[in-house]
């Protein structure tokens, strides 16, 4: 290694062990003052435990902890920020019901007169959000914000409260790539001032982009280290895999779609997605593209009357139907995967296997239990397909790290074979090999004659899975793109709003 | 299956040994029943007798905290059925009758609670306390502010009765309890009421019908509480509105909490929360056989629920984790990992 100072953090032979699994092995990390240092892994590798061992979130099993060369033990996380490590957690944890400005100052608001001085901390906090480029009234409850606006107040937390290192654990999964700017430029402003930064993602490119070195995990151990300007992608992902990945560039298909599933005319809902005309045919993909508040998720929301529609008609299959609730919508066959997963998608407290079935069962009513055994093979199953890691099936779901809950909440839909599955976001937090599955099993259920809908920050993803992207800006549909048209660079015209010309 | 229920309710079992233990030092002669006339006498016997309304309340009240919820109006409804009843018998109805018409009472206010929770949103704690303090009010109305007696064989031997020599509260509630336990485990009900008391938002996404079953929660919450204010109108064979069912809901709410089960909702065991209202029926008469004065029954279920939160450490460091994060420290896991096997999360 070369020639470095010494680490601010250094972290010897952590252990942690779960009932049933060995989350974290011997594992060693060293944070030097001024690095971005990438902590990657498959989803279940153990960066999450890591973290939450460094941080006293949980009691680890062994190893030892020293920062600035003394040895450390934080008890819990309030502990460790008072020693200067600020964290944002995988599963951002703010209070909803407190202001912005309330969660920005939590636990060191500033006082007068013995008072909490309200008008200096929403001063304050409009201050350090712009910095993010956040132009908001902190003086509104956090719940009534979107949950970029709430990882992006979880960093600026973090931010405030980290005098020695910071740790953000995927804090860009559901930020635009501006906001993602944004925060890379403070995270630089950090480094320049001599913190450390850990960094988890799965988005490897932002790693390149913003990282200087990199610690791999597979299944709880640590198996290398690499100076990223010395390391290729190919040589990381094979650690992180511990196999080669195939490159998956499917072109998306030509092949014809079927017929007309649903159709939409004139749908929409007041203050949430101006109305729109939109079909989708079985076996065939449509991509929802657009930035964040474009209307993305509120078109999902409409069609699976989540957030139902008010205006316009929709028609399944020809006939005019009603899209009023959730259960209407799975009765119709209509499945859909949320953004948000710890609040919208799992039921936390219930095992694995009862939330892979929730959906089948609820649409078969409650009189006909799906029974013990049936529900276990339909499990089994799809853990296998979707190669879900976890101890057994009777784990409560919430206990699976968070790229294997959104791949058993995928499970708990395709148990209901669906004639229209939406998945929104469909592989935020999964991990570099997985998601390429769930691109192929994407493709592999459009085949198989289901219509997809896919809404995704991702141009990428979008490029390689649709075959005909709907670009929204501005609550509005503004252009569709068709076959050979669609393409990264096509789409990021489309929502900047550019000429077809230009 | 039988094995996980045994787990989940070993620390009630254990809790009700110690409290028949304690009626047995106060008391020695605490378990002998003996035949007369063809039924059971015994102080054991009178345990189970006396606990049919909590044992009844009980059971609505799991279901309806197992959804996040909360029933704070069953005593008053008790008060409400129980004078219907009894107005229906002195009113030349038949017992049966009676009896259908006090259900059918109960049945509308749990409706209307349900109505309140889950078609308007209100906060169950606040919408059930509604009805909490008013109907009191009404079943004072409906009996004029007196205590109407009936004189009604059939309707005072659901309270006092016997068949095959036991008591008949007891079979009551003892069927009711098996009804309500094969109802929602050997039908999907149980999974998605406890679907809806972990996260009702995702619930509801899985097109679980959560305003359905949320107002059936509160509908059998009100239909068990009726069953309790005929029972115990037919002990006193009369219907006193002023004291029928008073405080009760806490018994109820306290066997559901001694049963182990979270007031935040998820996963429920009706079998526990039995087990928590004989533990308070044990409780009562073991005070009662020492000759202590009565008020040290609220002293000691006081200790009562110390003791049990302890027993039920995992979930006070949840409590305690939960306080934390509303007071505004950072929220963090259980520490240390409290090694939960999944057959503990079992169900009965
Ligand atoms: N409290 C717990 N009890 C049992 N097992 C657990 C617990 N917490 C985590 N695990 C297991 O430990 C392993 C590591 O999980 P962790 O959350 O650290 O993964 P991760 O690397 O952060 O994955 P992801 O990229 O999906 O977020 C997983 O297999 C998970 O199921
Ligand atoms: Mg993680």
């Amino acid at each position: 290694m070369e020639q470095m100072a010494e680490p601010v953090l250094q972290a010897t032979g952590v252990s942690k062990y779960f009932p049933g699994a060995i989350a974290l092995d011997e594992v060693d990390l060293r944070l030097y003052p001024g690095e971005v240092h990438a902590l990657l892994g498959e989803n279940g590798a153990g960066k999450s435990t890591l973290i939450k061992c460094l941080t006293g979130a949980y009691a680890r099993d062994g190893g030892a902890i020293l920062l600035e060369g003394v040895e450390i033990d934080p008890r819990d996380p309030l502990d460790s920020q008072r020693l200067g490590i600020g964290t944002v957690y995988q599963e951002v944890n703010l209070l909803p019901n407190l202001t912005v400005a309330e969660n920005l100052f939590l636990g060191r608001q500033p006082t007068r007169f013995g008072f909490v001085d309200h008008r200096r901390m929403k001063r304050d906090s409009a201050r350090i959000l712009a910095e993010y480029g956040l132009e908001i009234d902190p003086g509104r409850l956090l719940s009534s914000f979107s949950i970029a606006v709430q990882q992006i107040v979880a960093i600026a937390r973090a931010v405030e409260m980290s005098g020695k290192v910071l740790i953000l654990d995927e804090p860009t999964a559901s930020l635009d790539r501006e906001e993602v700017e944004l925060m890379f430029s403070v995270v630089r402003r950090l480094t320049a001032r001599g913190l450390a930064v850990v960094f988890i993602t799965h988005f490897l490119d932002q790693v390149f982009a913003l990282c200087d070195r990199a610690t791999i995990l597979r299944n709880g151990r640590v198996v290398g280290s690499r100076l990223l300007r010395e390391a290729g992608q190919t040589e990381i992902v094979t650690l992180m895999l511990g196999r080669q990945l195939e490159a998956a560039t499917r072109t998306p298909h030509e092949a014809e779609p079927g017929e007309v599933l649903l159709s939409f005319a004139g749908f929409g809902r007041r203050g949430a997605i101006e109305p729109f005309d939109m079909t989708i045919r079985s076996g065939e993909v449509v991509g929802l593209a657009g930035l964040l508040g474009s209307g993305r998720s509120e078109t999902c929301a409409a069609i699976f009357g989540a957030a139902p529609a008010d205006r316009g008609e929709a028609r399944l299959r020809g006939l005019p139907v009603r899209l009023g609730d959730p259960r209407e919508a799975v009765g119709h066959g209509l499945a859909f995967c949320p953004e948000d997963r710890k609040i919208d998608g799992i039921v936390g407290d219930l095992s694995v296997r009862e939330n892979i079935v929730l959906a089948l069962q609820a649409r078969q009513g409650w009189a006909k239990p799906i029974s013990r055994a049936r529900a276990q093979e339909i499990a089994e199953g799809y853990v296998k397909a979707l190669d879900i890691r976890l101890a057994h099936l009777d784990m409560p779901i919430r206990l699976l790290s968070g790229g294997n809950q959104q791949k058993a909440l995928l499970a708990r839909w395709l148990a209901t074979e669906p004639a229209l599955l939406i998945l929104d976001e469909p592989t935020r937090g999964i991990d570099v090999g997985a998601h390429a599955e769930i691109l192929n099993l994407i493709e592999r259920l459009r085949a198989r004659g289901m219509a997809l809908l896919v809404a995704s920050s991702e141009m990428e993803e979008l490029v390689a899975c649709a075959g005909r992207v709907i670009v929204l800006r501005d609550r509005r549909q503004v252009e569709e793109l068709t076959g050979a048209d669609i393409s990264p660079d096509a789409i990021v015209r489309a929502i900047a709003g550019e000429e077809e010309a230009a | 299956m039988i094995k996980a229920t045994l787990r989940r309710i070993a620390p009630q079992l254990a809790i009700l040994a110690l409290a028949l233990a304690l009626n047995f030092i106060v008391f020695p002669d605490f378990f002998s029943i003996r035949m007369q006339n063809g039924r059971l006498y015994g102080n054991l016997v009178d345990v189970l007798n006396r606990g049919a309304p909590t044992a009844l309340l009980a059971i609505g009240m799991t279901l309806v905290i197992a959804t996040r919820g909360i029933d704070l109006s069953v005593g008053a409804v008790m008060a409400i059925a129980g004078a219907v009843a009894a107005l229906a018998v002195t009113s030349g109805h038949h017992w049966t009758a009676a009896l259908g018409a006090g259900l059918l009472a109960g049945a509308v206010c749990g409706l209307w609670n349900g109505f309140l929770v889950a078609v308007l949103g209100i906060q169950p704690i606040v919408a059930t306390l509604v009805l909490m303090v008013a109907g009191r009010g009404v079943a004072q109305l409906l009996t004029e502010g007196a205590i109407l007696t009936f004189n009604d064989p059939g309707l005072s031997g659901l309270g006092s009765g016997a068949i095959l020599a036991l008591p008949t509260p007891v079979w009551i509630w003892v069927g009711v309890a098996l009804a309500a336990g094969l109802l929602v485990r050997r039908t999907a009900l149980g999974m998605l009421i406890e679907a809806v008391g972990v996260n009702e938002r995702s619930a509801r996404l899985a097109g679980v019908d959560s305003r359905a079953l949320l107002i059936a929660v509160y509908l059998v919450a009100g239909l068990c509480a009726a069953l309790a204010g005929v029972i115990v109108a037919g002990d006193i064979k009369g219907a006193d509105a002023n004291n029928a069912g008073l405080w009760m809901e806490l018994d109820a709410i306290l066997a559901v909490v001694i049963g182990g089960n979270s007031l935040l909702g998820g996963r429920f065991s009706i079998a526990a929360s039995l087990l928590g209202a004989l533990i308070i029926q044990s409780v009562n008469s073991a005070i009662l056989l020492s000759g202590m004065p009565v008020e040290f029954n609220l002293v000691i279920k006081a200790l009562l629920i110390i003791a049990i939160l302890v027993i039920q450490s995992p979930k006070v460091k949840r409590a305690v984790y939960l306080l934390r994060a509303s007071t505004g420290q950072p929220a963090r896991e259980t520490r240390p990992p409290a090694p939960r096997r999944p057959a503990e999360e079992g169900r009965t």
